[in-house]
């Protein structure tokens, strides 16, 4: 281990802020607030109590979900994955996104109880 | 000029993609759009593609009405009737869905069931069938066809069945290609181990849920080739609906992550198959737990454990291959070594709760076994005889290594439970169908093929397109092309001819193999049994619905029936009366107590039926007619499951001989002939006489003469008996108002008594002032008020 833990994360941070567009950045801060949230959640739960049980999961899922939907979106419109995605261009590529989110909102409410 | 160029051209395209279509990929989107914009309306009666497409509508629509006309034996030769035991919950909790609404049902709470604990419906069942028929029933009734619930439901099977059918083709299509796809197709319409849980009339989660299983593998294997979050969602919602359907869909909740691992191990890591599986895994997690019979058990249970371990795992292994791609090895390598630890102190962790809290697995080892299809099985006619070929396959892709692993599966369980064979037959169908498919393609398209690789190069160019990366390597595909041209060189015509007709006649003994085990094997009501006499005549036994229709006519409404569980469906749904256990046998204390009261003799049983209120009693008798379902058979079982709660009180050993033979006739152990099972069957069964050459009170099941013929009931009486003996209704007496004395009578000897004449006088004159002493008040207050 030649280079300290630190000195790979700075370079590192350094190397995203200048290659990723910002279309992607966006995206980032967006993935960061939901991570957020559901940490946010999850705390919550560690420190109230589980109780009801079925709203706690509601909202994890639905924070999970939302995190998850868009790392698939922003994979799905990174022009440096072109080549795996042939028949997914990104304008549908969000309109899958909109489509998943409303099924999975859907389901988070009738779950919430 | 131009047309005629280019309708010669797509005629050149359409024939090499219909001689590519048999051996190579069905690409008809490409060939037809071709054909269709060139050939016009003169060409359109001979252009290939059309024909394909017609070809394989045709064929599935045959195969469709197949499997509905493969599974009506049962409704041509009896009637349209649910058969056996579990529909008939199925239907009654269909019919109360279609009379009192949806809300209704989700919330039923029924206490007909399980007296005096009732039975929460909606949090033990899976509502996926009765929402599906009940839906069905809606639909048809809005638009003015009165179809009745039950025939909905007695149809219903048979329908999905062309259902089924349909996602085979699209799931093995997937998997390989057009032709297989359709040959899949036909033979799950016919496959016997389908039938036998889907005929007319067996009204059961697994006619609907096969359907759902395979719809969910083609969307699965649909959006990993794709990488679409379209494709996937609309697989969670397919998975959703399995879940709904049945408790098998623990099968693809393991299958698919475990797709997903193996395919990790062979590096064919994608993105595409991570946007797949996470997005099937969150949405198909939270779907799955709004049935509320499975409840919170995806993340508590170990079953589904696996699926989240998987996922775990892919969202690390994509995370690391991002990084990885955006540092150097050395950096990589660094960061790597602190998120093994981490990770590492987080699974022992989670390891560690996950042991602390562990759930206990709850096994009721007699109640499991006691049923015949929980056993594990011996392989024979249901699995299709035709399978001696498993393809070679040189090249498995992401998606095509999707079959082994299913099949490897589906092989492991069917194994181990004779039920689980369903869950192996669309694999061997699947499985088979790419054999022949391969040894056809193999024996008939040689002629074509050996023109076609230097002109596909061109048009490949095209396919590629479409499919993205189907095959890894594009270059091994046209080497295993090649390399099959040359050693076909040397087959003659003949060799041809007589493989494809070989394959031929199995494929049609195949068929006949199936209708015949379907006709023989699994149309049978078993509501209704037939016999068949010496010339051919048919002599019908309706024994059980006429005890219960006498049930249904004679008693009070609010009765309760005692039976052994198996018939307790059958009771609540065809003589609707309250029953104390039956075959969902979710708690085994009562059942337990059930069985005891059975075994024991009749005033121990009596205490306990007074004890649930038990005012009939039903029990099964074969010994008339031969008949070896009956309760005597099952008798060891039921004594088995009361001594488990009550050892005290019944040993199964009582009930042997000193040789330790379970015997009914004379030989038989005193507790046997003395306990109340024995004594409601054989009850007056001594006095009748079969026929002349057997003496009377001879039981034609056991092939003995009973042993008790003097049989007398103290606490029951007989009720009903149906005509051939089969079903026996019992009433329980009750309480008789004074109890018997024991002792003698005290015997008061009568003496002269001495009256005086004062005495009598004297009682007469304070009856007589007593009796209008109002009168003697009044009139004296009055006068003294006066004065």
């Amino acid at each position: 281990m030649s280079l300290s833990v630190i000195a790979v994360i700075s370079r590192f941070l350094e190397e995203y802020r200048s290659s990723t567009s910002n279309k992607l950045k966006v995206i980032d801060a967006y993935l960061l607030y939901i991570l957020l949230t559901g940490a946010f959640q999850f705390l919550y739960c560690l420190l109230v109590g589980t109780f009801p049980f079925n709203s706690f999961l509601s909202g994890f899922i639905s924070s999970v979900g939302s995190f998850i939907l868009a790392v698939c979106l922003r994979i799905q419109i990174n022009p440096q994955n072109k080549g795996d995605f042939l028949s997914v261009s990104p304008e549908r590529a969000f309109a899958d996104f909109l489509f998943a989110h409303t099924v999975l909102h859907l389901v988070v409410v009738n779950f919430i109880g | 000029m131009a047309e005629q160029h280019t309708a010669s051209d797509c005629k050149q395209r359409a024939s090499q993609g219909a001689g590519g279509s048999v051996s190579g990929n069905g690409r008809p989107n490409t060939a037809a759009g071709c054909g269709g914009g060139g050939g016009g309306l003169s060409g359109g009666l001979t252009q290939p593609a059309g024909w394909q497409s017609l070809l394989s509508f045709t064929i599935l629509f045959l195969a469709w009405l197949a499997g509905f006309s493969s599974r009506l034996f049962a409704v041509i030769r009896f009637e349209s009737i649910i058969h056996e035991f579990d529909p008939w919950f199925n239907y009654r909790s269909t019919h109360h869905l279609s009379t009192n609404g949806f809300y209704e049902f989700l919330n039923w709470f029924d206490e007909r069931a399980w007296y005096p604990l009732g039975r929460i419906v909606g949090g033990t069942v899976y509502p996926g069938l009765m929402v599906t028929a009940g839906l069905i029933h809606y639909l048809l009734n809005l638009l003015n066809v009165t179809v009745h619930i039950r025939d909905v439901c007695v149809f219903l099977a048979p329908i999905f069945s062309g259902l089924t059918a349909i996602s085979t083709f699209l799931l093995t299509r997937e998997l390989w290609n057009q032709g297989a796809g359709l040959l899949a197709a036909c033979f799950i319409a016919i496959v016997p181990g389908y039938i036998s849980r889907s005929v007319a009339g067996s009204f059961d989660n697994e006619g609907i849920a096969i359907f759902a299983l395979q719809f969910t593998y083609y969307l699965w294997v649909k959006s990993v080739k794709t990488g679409s979050v379209f494709w996937t969602i609309g697989c969670c919602l397919s998975y959703f609906y399995m879940v709904s359907a049945w408790g098998g869909y623990v099968f693809i909740i393991n299958l698919i992550p475990l797709h997903v691992f193996v395919l990790l191990l062979m590096q064919r890591y994608s993105r595409r198959l991570y946007i797949a599986y996470s997005t099937f895994y969150i949405v198909g997690l939270v779907l799955s737990m709004q049935i509320p019979f499975v409840g919170f058990q995806p993340i508590r249970t170990s079953e589904h454990m696996a699926a989240a371990g998987v996922f775990a795992l892919l969202q690390a292994y994509a995370f690391l291959q991002y990084l990885k791609d955006r540092l150097t090895k050395q950096e990589f390598q660094t960061l790597f070594f602190l998120g093994v630890s981490l990770a590492a102190g987080v699974v022992f962790l989670t390891v560690i709760y996950l042991t602390y809290t562990g759930e206990t697995a709850a096994t009721m080892a007699t109640q499991h076994h006691s049923l015949a299809q929980h056993m594990p099985s011996l392989y024979f006619s249901p699995l299709p005889l035709i399978n001696p070929i498993k393809p070679v396959i040189l090249n498995l892709d992401t998606e095509r290594l999707f079959d082994p692993v299913l099949s490897a599966f589906a092989v492991y369980f069917a194994g181990v439970m004779v039920r689980l064979m369903l869950t192996l037959t669309p694999v061997v169908c699947m499985l088979s169908a790419i054999a022949f498919s391969s040894v056809f393609e193999h024996y008939l398209g040689d002629d074509m093929k050996r023109e076609n690789p230097p002109a596909e190069d061109s048009s490949d160019e095209d396919d590629k397109r479409n499919s993205g990366n189907l095959y890894d390597k594009a270059g091994k595909v046209r080497k295993h092309v090649s390399e099959q041209d040359r050693p076909e060189e040397g087959l003659g015509p003949n060799i041809k001819s007589i493989v494809t007709m070989l394959m031929l006649m199995l494929l049609m003994m195949f068929a006949v193999h199936c209708t015949w085990v379907t006709s023989n094997a699994y149309s049978s009501p078993s509501v209704v049994l037939a016999s068949y006499n010496h010339d051919g005549s048919r002599n019908i036994l309706d024994d059980f619905r006429e005890a219960y229709y006498w049930l249904r006519q004679n008693t009070d409404e609010h009765a309760r029936v005692m039976s052994w569980w198996d018939y307790g469906y059958q009771i609540a749904g065809m003589a609707n009366r309250t029953t104390l256990v039956d075959n969902n046998t979710w708690n085994n204390s009562h059942i337990a107590l059930v069985g005891k009261a059975m075994s024991s003799n009749e005033s121990a049983a009596y205490e306990i039926m007074k004890s649930l209120d038990v005012d009939y009693v039903l029990i099964i008798f074969g010994g008339v007619i031969g008949y070896s379902g009956d309760d005597i058979n099952k008798f060891l079982w039921m004594v088995r499951i009361a001594e488990g709660e009550h050892p005290k009180d019944i040993r199964e050993s009582d009930y042997f001989t000193p040789q330790g033979e379970f015997r009914v006739d004379k030989a038989g152990s005193p507790t046997l002939l003395n306990c109340l099972m024995y004594k409601m069957s054989y009850y007056r069964f001594g006095e009748m006489q079969l026929d002349f050459r057997t003496p009377p009170g001879f039981d034609r099941t056991r092939n003995a003469e009973i042993g008790n013929k003097d049989i007398r009931l103290k606490h029951l009486e007989e009720a009903f008996t149906s005509e051939h003996w089969l079903v026996r209704i019992y009433r329980v007496k009750k309480q008789e108002n004074r109890q018997a004395l024991d002792h003698k009578l005290r015997n008061v000897a009568a003496k002269q008594k001495y009256t005086s004449k004062k005495v009598c006088i004297s009682c007469l004159i304070i009856v007589v002032i007593f009796k209008y002493r109002f009168f003697f008040f009044f009139s004296i207050g009055y006068q003294m008020f006066m004065q």
